[in-house]
């Protein structure tokens, strides 16, 4: 494990002051305050906290699917708390892929629909489509059940599928929210190493929350949320 | 392509409310269907009315005859171009229970004004000369099994005794909206009668019909009819064919509004079952749109997904709904026959019912379409474990 100091690649995330705050009734709840630090290229982040502590906002304000009060959030370079709704989505399409802890496939979809999908929004044939999907599906070693819909498939093959499904589009970066939260130890143990290897071999830059101090062992920075303020 | 697969998976995800939807609207738009085709078929003697016709009645009412030396009067109007007669029989066949409707008529000047009888000449000479003789339409020639040169017996009710005809020529209709479950005889037989038995009652008329040269002038020569009578024993109230059978009509005129809006009642009450459901399905797919939310689809996407979903439901069900329109309207047509005895289904019904289905998954996919299109993808994700 090693702090962003030490990298000396460049940052493809870079967050300033960013602060967020929800309203439940008349009361504010600060959620996160004052967040300052970058993210390099091909890193691999893991934030860790509590629960409530922030993390999974902060992970939301990075993936551009939730507005921040103030601050920025720059991803290659571009402002992305500057974006309107629809500017956002467009922006997701292009350079997010999303881990999601219960996976989130569509279960009337086979594998290879659910990883096609994000492809649709794209210009590509529906061969280029299928290339791509395949390939993707390759990666994460499930070609052979590609045509398995989520329920004939395991909670790490499913798993699988979803991580196959962020990288389709070849993302400028991977938010994963506790992508081994609902896995037992051996296939926890398989999304991470699959997720280790999209670092180190295609130079994806993954920011993962997770609670599991297995899974931020695989990580190259570790981060740590209290109470919506950076500790560590 | 991809959309309308995962709009088809969607639809039958959760199979038993599906096809308690489906089955619900299938009910809903057939009930529409009949209850439609019932209010037009009622109009459609209406709308069927010859321009060409006139009926001349008493002023009073039509229960009151009119003397038959009218005729020669009416004929000599402008504008008219023949007149006949006829006297509402009233007999009965067998029992009530068998009823169909029974006419005295004059029968030459009779058929001539009715081109949609289509009696074959040498049956239509058959009946002139035969003074007891009778015609029937087809359907109810089919029905009794009658054969030219059958017996009928009628038992009568306005003028009482057994009244036996031979049954000499069989009528279609021009099409299948005229009624061919009428019997027509002459009306010389019954006037004869009617000097032996009640002489008071004879050389009486209920009804003159008019055609008329010009369809044109049919409000003028109706008016020159009834000025004609004017201040006599029997003035005349003369009409178009259509506003006399609006008459007849416009007496049951709030039944018939009641069954339209119980047709619509109908649907709306299929609409907010389709809307509940639809609200269900989005409500368990929030988390979906979310996640589709966060691939970079839009609204728009979410949108066609659950518009297609419940326009395709209710699609299915809007066309079982149709398909069993028809034998139903067979069915009603066929088994009661004495009050429905032309139940067709019109293409216009057809094409209103599947635009009610549709319309009907349009209504019901507002909502939840509003609703998954503009969740915060945050909130919808929270709703996943």
């Amino acid at each position: 494990m090693t702090s962003d100091m030490e990298n000396p690649t460049p940052p493809i995330v870079e967050i300033s002051n960013l602060s967020k705050s929800y309203r439940r009734g008349s009361q504010i709840i600060s959620v996160l305050e004052d967040i300052t630090f970058a993210i390099a290229e091909g890193e691999f982040l893991a934030l860790m906290g509590p629960s409530g502590s922030g993390k999974s906002t902060l992970l939301n304000l990075i993936a551009g699917i939730d507005k921040a009060d103030r601050g920025s959030v720059r991803v290659g370079g571009v402002d992305i708390t500057s974006l309107s709704e629809a500017e956002l989505a467009g922006w997701r399409a292009a350079n997010v892929g999303f881990i999601f802890q219960f996976y989130n496939l569509m279960p009337v979809l086979t594998a290879y629909e659910n990883v096609e999908l994000p492809l649709l929004l794209t210009n590509l044939s529906r061969k280029e489509r299928r290339k791509h999907a395949e390939l993707a599906l390759k990666v994460v070693n499930l070609i052979d059940r590609m045509e398995h819909y989520p329920s004939q498939l395991s909670g790490g093959q499913q798993q699988r599928v979803a991580i196959a499904r962020a990288i389709v589009t070849d993302p400028v970066i991977l938010v994963a929210d506790e992508p081994t939260g609902d896995l037992d130890r051996v296939s926890a143990e398989d999304v991470l190493q699959l997720m280790d290897r999209l670092v180190r071999e295609f130079g994806k830059t993954i920011i993962m929350v997770t609670h599991d101090p297995r899974a931020a062992g695989k990580a190259h920075v570790v981060r740590h949320l209290e109470k919506g303020v950076l500790t560590a | 392509m991809f959309f309308i697969k995962l709009i088809i998976r969607n639809a039958f995800r959760h199979r038993l409310r599906t096809f308690l939807t489906i089955a619900g609207v299938a009910v809903a738009i057939l009930a529409f269907g009949m209850l439609r085709t019932l209010v037009g078929l009622w109009y459609l003697g209406v709308e069927r009315s010859s321009a060409t016709r006139l009926v001349t009645r008493n002023a009073i009412s039509l229960i009151f005859p009119l003397p038959i030396s009218y005729k020669d009067r009416i004929r000599q109007v402008p504008g008219v171009k023949s007149v006949s007669y006829g006297n509402w029989f009233g007999g009965i066949y067998i029992d009530e229970k068998h009823f169909f409707a029974n006419y005295a008529i004059e029968p030459k000047n009779y058929l001539d004004l009715y081109p949609e009888f289509i009696l074959p000449p040498e049956q239509k000479e058959a009946f002139i000369h035969d003074r007891k003789g009778c015609i029937v339409g087809k359907k109810l020639a089919d029905k009794y099994g009658w054969k030219i040169g059958s017996l009928i017996s009628l038992r009568g009710t306005i003028v009482p005794g057994q009244w036996e005809f031979v049954l000499r020529g069989i009528y279609r209709g021009a099409d299948r909206g005229t009624e061919e479950r009428v019997m027509m005889f002459q009306w010389d037989y019954l006037n004869e009668t009617m000097k032996k038995t009640m002489p008071r009652r004879a050389d009486q008329v209920g009804y003159y019909m008019i055609g008329v040269t010009n369809p044109n002038l049919a409000a003028e020569v109706a008016q020159e009819v009834d000025r004609t009578f004017k201040n006599s024993l029997a003035e005349t109230l003369t009409e178009t064919e259509r506003a006399f059978q609006m008459g007849f009509v416009s007496m049951t005129e709030a039944i018939m509004i009641a069954i339209q809006i119980v047709s619509y009642i109908v649907i709306v009450i299929i609409m907010v079952v389709a809307a509940n459901t639809m609200a269900m399905t989005a409500r368990e797919r929030i988390p979906e749109y979310a996640t589709l939310k966060t691939m970079g689809f839009g609204g728009m996407h979410i949108g066609v997904i659950v518009f297609g979903e419940s326009v395709f439901i209710t699609l299915i069900g809007g066309v079982l709904g149709v398909l069993f329109t028809f034998p139903a309207a067979q069915w009603i047509e066929t088994e009661l026959s004495q009050f429905f005895p032309f139940f067709s289904v019109s293409p216009a019904t057809i094409y209103l019912d599947l635009i009610t289905a549709c319309g009907i998954g349009v209504v019901a996919a507002i909502f939840p379409t509003w609703r998954g299109a503009t969740i915060r993808i945050a909130d919808g994700l929270r709703r996943i474990g």
